[in-house]
């Protein structure tokens, strides 16, 4: 479903440069999620932004179902893939209305107004359907982040890219956001692509993790591995001994 | 001289806090006794952890009523004390570290500015004397460079080193007491457990209480002696270790996160209308 080959991110340029990912490869079959762990810098969501076609300043290759995509998105190829971010709050327009945000992507995706799906969008991550007029600061952080999800599905796309989905969240939220996500999943066969710095969360959700460090993948762990404890990079063993105090 | 006094650093009985005139207290009958050792207070979001916090440091703004049948500190009422007297005892004797050190640090002062003014209140040292004082509590945080570090904003350093800075400010004039609101919620893992250990040796050596007030149960179960849950407003439960746990909440609290040792299908979600009905029998 997602082919990654030698994907390389510089900041900057001559002396100044930051060399942010360096000639990472990787592929996600379809329906199946990845998990990407690392610190804070690492470049992780700087991989999950390039593949949501945030970024710029990437070479390499990206095909999505086979089709190989590039800088510039055409609105197909930005429909395959759709983005979730951290910070819900962040993402939403203050002052507009859920119903404004949620019908916002099938409006520029030149699909009408988008206002006969919110209702339906709304009911598929558990929110009452008059939600849609209200405005982001009258809901809750968990309802909030329902919100982006449901955003992020109604132009039905196959692959959801998760960035930090849950850390903005209490673990009690965060349970039921997870939930959700699991749900989705399972009815409309999506892939994810997860990236956080919680391993408890990536090992819940994930089928296969991949541990970064500047800008390389040093490990890949399987659901048995994560289960069993088992690394193969002293990083790796480092970063499961902090986690799990 | 190691501290043989038995009498607890902090005695807290029945504290209630009410925000204008809401009809719902943010806190309610909160009881609890901190000695020379690490309590934890965990909850959720809006469960009055972090207002139990600043109840005790007197931090709350105006509309904040903070009445408690007893809230001593070292045996003297918190309450009863002027806003002059509180001053004295906040930093000196008790110690707040908040959660992200990007917004408690003062952007515009030098970190050995900063410290050293930490030195220059608490300790009565002046000039190159306090700047000593702060170079060699940045090496107690283990700090490598603490020279280099003195002279840098805090933009520039890291979020990890930010919060050792923080660390060193507060416990450098060896409060009794040090209340520590969520103090790794914005590091990385990597850093976190660096962090926790540090101020949990520091502490020790100090010989001083510790509140941890954290979201992180197992994180809190394995630092602390002592665990209060709190739910809207309610200590809920007291606990030593996790297992022990009875009430529905911090069992659900506990069933939310995943495990990778015992992975589930689907998480398990609070059912709150059988803790609405187990806290308001």
């Amino acid at each position: 479903m997602i082919k990654v080959e030698n994907l390389d991110v510089v900041y900057g340029a001559k002396d100044k440069s930051n060399h942010v990912v360096r000639g990472v490869s990787f592929a996600v079959s379809r329906g199946e999620t990845l998990g990407i762990v690392g610190e804070s810098g690492c470049g992780k969501s700087t991989v999950l932004r390039s593949l949501a076609g945030l970024e710029g300043a990437w070479t390499g290759s990206i095909s999505f179902d086979g089709k190989p995509v590039g800088k510039v998105r055409t609105r197909e190829e930005l429909k395959l893939a759709q983005m979730v971010f951290q910070d819900p709050y962040g993402s939403l327009h203050p002052r507009h209305r859920i119903g404004t945000a949620l019908a916002e992507p099938i409006r520029s995706m030149g699909g009408g107004d988008g206002w006969a799906r919110v209702a339906e969008a709304l009911q598929q991550v558990g929110l009452p359907a008059h939600f849609a007029s209200r405005f982001p600061h009258e809901l809750s952080g968990g309802q909030r982040q329902r919100v982006a999800i449901a955003r992020a599905l109604i132009l039905s796309p196959p692959i959801l890219l998760l960035d930090e989905p849950t850390s903005a969240l209490d673990v009690s939220i965060q349970a039921e956001v997870l939930n959700l996500l699991a749900d989705q999943r399972e009815d409309r066969n999506l892939t994810f692509i997860l990236v956080s710095h919680d391993l408890s969360v990536i090992s819940h959700m994930c089928d296969r993790v991949l541990v970064m460090q500047n800008g390389v993948f040093v490990d890949e762990l399987s659901r048995e591995d994560l289960q069993a404890g088992v690394t193969h990079a002293s990083y790796s063993r480092e970063l499961f001994e902090a986690s799990f105090l | 001289m190691p501290d043989l006094d038995e009498t607890p650093v902090l005695s807290v009985r029945d504290l209630n806090v009410r925000f204008g005139r809401n009809s719902i207290p943010a806190v309610s009958n909160v009881s609890f006794d901190v000695g020379r050792e690490r309590i934890g207070i965990v909850g959720e979001s809006g469960s009055g952890k972090s207002t139990t916090g600043r109840a005790i440091m007197r931090l709350l703004p105006q509309r904040a009523a903070v009445t408690a049948e007893r809230m001593d500190f070292l045996g003297s009422p918190l309450l009863e004390k002027t806003e002059r007297q509180m001053g004295g005892l906040r930093g000196k004797d008790i110690a707040l570290i908040m959660q992200d050190p990007r917004y408690s640090l003062n952007p515009v002062l030098t970190i050995g500015k900063q410290v050293a003014e930490a030195a220059k209140l608490h300790l009565g040292v002046r000039g190159k004397d306090a700047v000593a004082r702060a170079r060699d509590m940045l090496a107690r945080v283990r700090i490598n460079d603490p020279d280099r570090v003195l002279s840098l904003y805090p933009h520039q350093i890291s979020g990890g080193m930010g919060q050792r800075v923080m660390i060193a400010m507060m416990l450098l004039a060896r409060p009794k007491l040090v209340i520590a609101d969520e103090p790794t919620s914005a590091l990385d893992v990597s850093v976190r457990k660096d962090v926790l250990m540090l101020l949990d040796e520091l502490v020790r050596e100090n010989n001083s209480g510790l509140i941890l007030i954290s979201h992180d149960i197992r994180m809190v179960a394995a630092f602390c002696e002592r665990i209060l849950v709190m739910y809207s407003g309610r200590v809920v439960e007291t606990l030593s270790r996790l297992e022990d746990a009875a009430h529905p909440y911090t069992r659900g609290l506990i069933a939310a996160m995943p495990d990778p040792k015992h992975p589930v299908r689907r998480l398990k979600v609070l059912d709150r209308k059988s803790i609405e009905v187990e806290t308001n029998p």
